[in-house]
């Protein structure tokens, strides 16, 4: 009994090492197997993916039940050396890192299950499953890394496989432009995150995140690093007006490859919520602008930090809504189309993200965490939420496009009618996603939006209203491919189009099965796996304090 | 004991509360979901099943009727995606012109928005 | 003055490569560009790194010298080879662009075919 207990425990010691490690290794194993039959080859790729997910599972749960913060330092030893210094890399493990888990295992296990019959009729499958494998293996260290350089290299790691996924079908012209495209956007947007930890090493001489959090302060060139961080990020995280290469990028790639693509831009958008609430958090109030003038009285406010950054995260998420839902209207291309209202998704996170900013009031320096009002904490847990329901969502609308064009080889929407009586199945899990996407009760997208209806309420009305119409647009522009693609008069070139192959409805029927399971108890998914990770973003304290001892917190106060 | 049912009762239906009494105070029970998931599904299945006998396939009682009109092939009769919404497009019709001239396929047109979003940041941010 | 020549070059060279991907239409000429920004970027990395009067950091055994700071020049290794990944993965998408649309401009690239 105790030697089982054991063997757990030391696993979960060395999990963070061995999720990204393990991809790392079946990766360059892949064309070895390659060599011996097809179907090994498979199913060793789902096998480690699977063995993947088990140890984020482990982890995760670890954290999230007893809501503590898990350090690895890579080489032993401890965090801080003889001298007080953070010199050796490690990996920080809190709430929020382990909520990201979570949606990449989920992502990359149904992306590797619906690859197995999707891309059969393709050559070359060899150095497909390997790039898959170092996607995998990238998305994973950019979520759990505690370290700014290490960040960078699992970043540039993610899209230089993406970019070779992208562009896989090299006998379609558009495909090798899509990838062009995407890999010109990453790498600039990577080269100034390069730049701005560059001049964050320069004033510290440390690259560890919570050194870095002990340690800043808003100095000139410390609000340069964080103007080029935000701006770099939300490049990657496709928030417009930078979301140009969303569409092309999405709609030219197979099918699964879009999927973890999703899972990729949902980590850069976790890197940008981490440097802004952790790295800059004990500086959130900074006063950047005081001015005092003379009206009819003396007239003093302050400029803070948080609130030139709601008002910016804000601006931009009106324009992200608006401009996805409108081009998604207008679309006819299906992947294309559901691309667009991917963009549009962002915006609503980004929405209550803005609106959890401009709700910080002061920070609590005795307990080291930011004092939100209530309005402003729901906000915040309803925009992380709407990152696992956005991811899910659109996830599944993707591989049923896929499956589409898998049976009837056509892309575009004007050509396709009556599909429903061929593709039962997929006509079901479409109808699911269609009403995730919108918001409607009992699926999961209702919980998350009105959370974020109720709390940018109370920020601006205005502000409610527009996200409301928006998502009502949005439910316009998929019934739209509903009728045109699934209902109609069955046509006759459409005779002999089969249901999609097993592997492909398993996949889909994970996704499909997890939607459900949130949507009827959001309660459990809202108090057990959300609220650790909303905590673990306001409370920085606990992510300094994790690294190096000395720094005294009190556990009084909180919510 | 009538008045200690109807405690029994109200304290369970409080389990189900969600929300706090700042904001509004709702009810979710998943149970009642689901039951109701699955009578709205059996009603509705037993309305299908109550249809006419006298349905026989492929005779004329399934062509279409449209008026005396000749029926055109099945292709042209179904509204295709770029129609669908027509009047909604064509009165934002000076919308989508600049829009499109926003996606045209060009990556030096987006890298010159992250400039301009670059340098209104640096703006902002440093206090101007 | 003379110690801050190299930092008015990396801002040379980051905008000469900004410039060069916004405003020019040929392919080739992008992945220059790109070239140029990342140079700028490591530039700027050694320069950090730098104090006056001092050696390269490595022990040579016979007492000890002011030594410049050794992590700015790891980091710039690890640049310079993702740097060359990428380039590499670019030259090779331009080829194949090639091969499909007989041209390298920009403008005439990747239109066709999304909305049937």
């Amino acid at each position: 009994m105790t030697g089982e207990l054991d063997l757990l425990a030391e696993l979960l010691k060395h999990s963070p090492a061995l999720i990204v490690a393990i991809p790392l290794l079946g990766a360059f194993l892949t064309p070895l197997i390659g060599k011996i039959n097809d179907k090994i080859r498979n199913g060793f790729a789902v096998f480690i993916v699977a063995l993947t997910s088990f140890f984020a599972f482990l982890l995760a749960n670890d954290i999230l039940s007893n809501g503590s913060i898990r350090t690895y330092v890579f080489g032993g030893g401890s965090a801080l050396t003889d001298g007080g210094f953070a010199v050796r890399i490690l990996f920080e493990i809190d709430g929020m890192n382990a909520f990201m888990a979570i949606i990449a295992s989920i992502l990359a296990l149904a992306g590797v299950i619906y690859s197995w019959s999707f891309m059969k009729e393709n050559t070359g499958l060899d150095k497909y499953y390997t790039l898959i494998l170092l996607m995998i293996a990238g998305m994973f260290g950019m979520i759990l890394t505690g370290d700014m350089f290490n960040f960078f290299v699992f970043l540039e790691i993610t899209s230089i496989a993406a970019c070779a996924l992208i562009a896989f079908r090299t006998n379609q012209g558009k495909a090798v432009d899509a990838g062009f495209k995407y890999i010109v956007i990453s790498a600039i947007g990577a080269l100034f995150i390069l730049f701005a930890i560059a001049i964050l090493y320069s004033q510290y001489n440390a690259l560890n995140m919570a050194v870095l959090a002990r340690e800043i302060q808003l100095t000139f060139l410390d609000k340069i690093a964080l103007a080029l961080l935000i701006t770099g990020l939300a490049m990657k995280a496709g928030i417009v007006p930078m979301h140009m290469w969303l569409p092309d990028a999405y709609g030219r790639a197979p099918a699964s490859v879009t999927l973890l693509l999703v899972g990729a831009t949902q980590a850069s958008l976790y890197g940008a919520l981490r440097m802004t609430s952790t790295l800059y958090g004990k500086n959130i109030v900074g006063v950047i602008k005081h001015a005092d003038f003379n009206l009819f009285s003396q007239v003093v406010f302050d400029i803070t930090l948080n609130g030139v950054l709601g008002f910016i995260v804000i601006l931009l998420a009106i324009l992200t809504i608006f401009i996805g839902v409108l081009m998604a209207l207008k679309e006819t291309n299906f992947k294309r189309m559901i691309a667009f209202a991917a963009v549009a998704e962002i915006g609503y996170i980004i929405l209550a993200i803005g609106s959890a900013f401009l709700a910080v009031s002061s920070i609590d320096s005795v307990t080291s965490s930011a004092v939100l009002s209530q309005p402003g904490y729901m906000a915040l847990k309803g925009g992380i939420f709407h990152i696992l329901n956005d991811a899910l969502d659109i996830g599944l609308l993707f591989l049923v496009a896929g499956a589409i064009y898998y049976t009837t080889k056509e892309t575009s929407l004007n050509k396709l009618g009556g599909l429903a009586r061929n593709m039962k199945y997929t006509t079901i899990f479409f109808l699911i996603g269609l009403l995730a996407v919108a918001g409607m009760p009992p699926l999961n997208g209702f919980a998350s939006k009105i959370l974020i209806y109720e709390s940018t309420y109370q920020v601006n009305p205005i502000l409610s209203i527009i996200a409301i119409l928006c998502s009502i647009l949005l439910l316009a522009a998929f019934v739209k491919v509903f009728h045109s693609a699934f209902l109609g008069p069955k046509q006759e070139k459409f005779d002999n189009v089969k249901e999609a192959p097993k592997s492909m409805l398993v996949a889909m029927g994970i996704l499909a099965c997890i939607i459900i399971f949130i949507g009827l108890f959001p309660e459990y998914v809202l108090n057990n796996i959300v609220t650790p990770a909303a905590d673990a973003l306001v409370n920085f304290g606990n992510y300094i304090h994790a690294v190096d001892s000395n720094y005294v917190i009190s556990l009084i106060g909180g919510f | 004991m009538l008045y200690q049912i109807s405690r029994f009762i109200e304290q369970w239906l409080d389990s189900f509360k969600t929300g706090s009494e700042a904001f509004g105070v709702g009810f979710w029970n998943p149970l009642a979901w689901i039951i109701s998931i699955i009578i709205a599904f059996l009603i509705v299945y037993i309305i299908r099943g109550m249809g006419k006998n006298e349905y026989k396939e492929k005779t004329e009682q399934t062509k279409v009727f449209l008026s005396g009109n000749p029926e055109a092939e099945k292709e042209k009769m179904h509204v295709k995606a770029s129609n669908v919404y027509w009047g909604f497009l064509e009165t934002l019709k000076w919308l989508y012109k600049g829009l499109d001239k926003m996606h045209n396929g060009n990556v030096s047109d987006y890298v010159l928005w992250f400039v301009i979003i670059l340098g209104v940041t640096l703006l902002l941010i440093g206090g101007i | 003055m003379i110690y801050q020549i190299p930092y008015i070059a990396v801002v040379a060279l980051i905008l000469i490569g900004l410039y060069a991907i916004i405003f020019r239409r040929n392919l080739i000429k992008m992945v220059i560009g790109i070239t140029l920004i990342e140079s700028g970027v490591n530039l700027f990395l050694i320069t950090l790194a730098f104090r006056k009067e001092s050696t390269a950091p490595i022990y040579h055994g016979t007492g000890s010298r002011l030594m410049s700071l050794p992590v700015p020049h790891a980091l710039t290794l690890t640049s310079i080879v993702i740097g060359v990944a990428v380039t590499a993965l670019m030259l090779t998408l331009v080829i194949h662009i090639y091969k499909h649309y007989k041209t390298l401009d920009a403008r005439k690239i990747g239109m066709e075919g999304d909305e049937e």
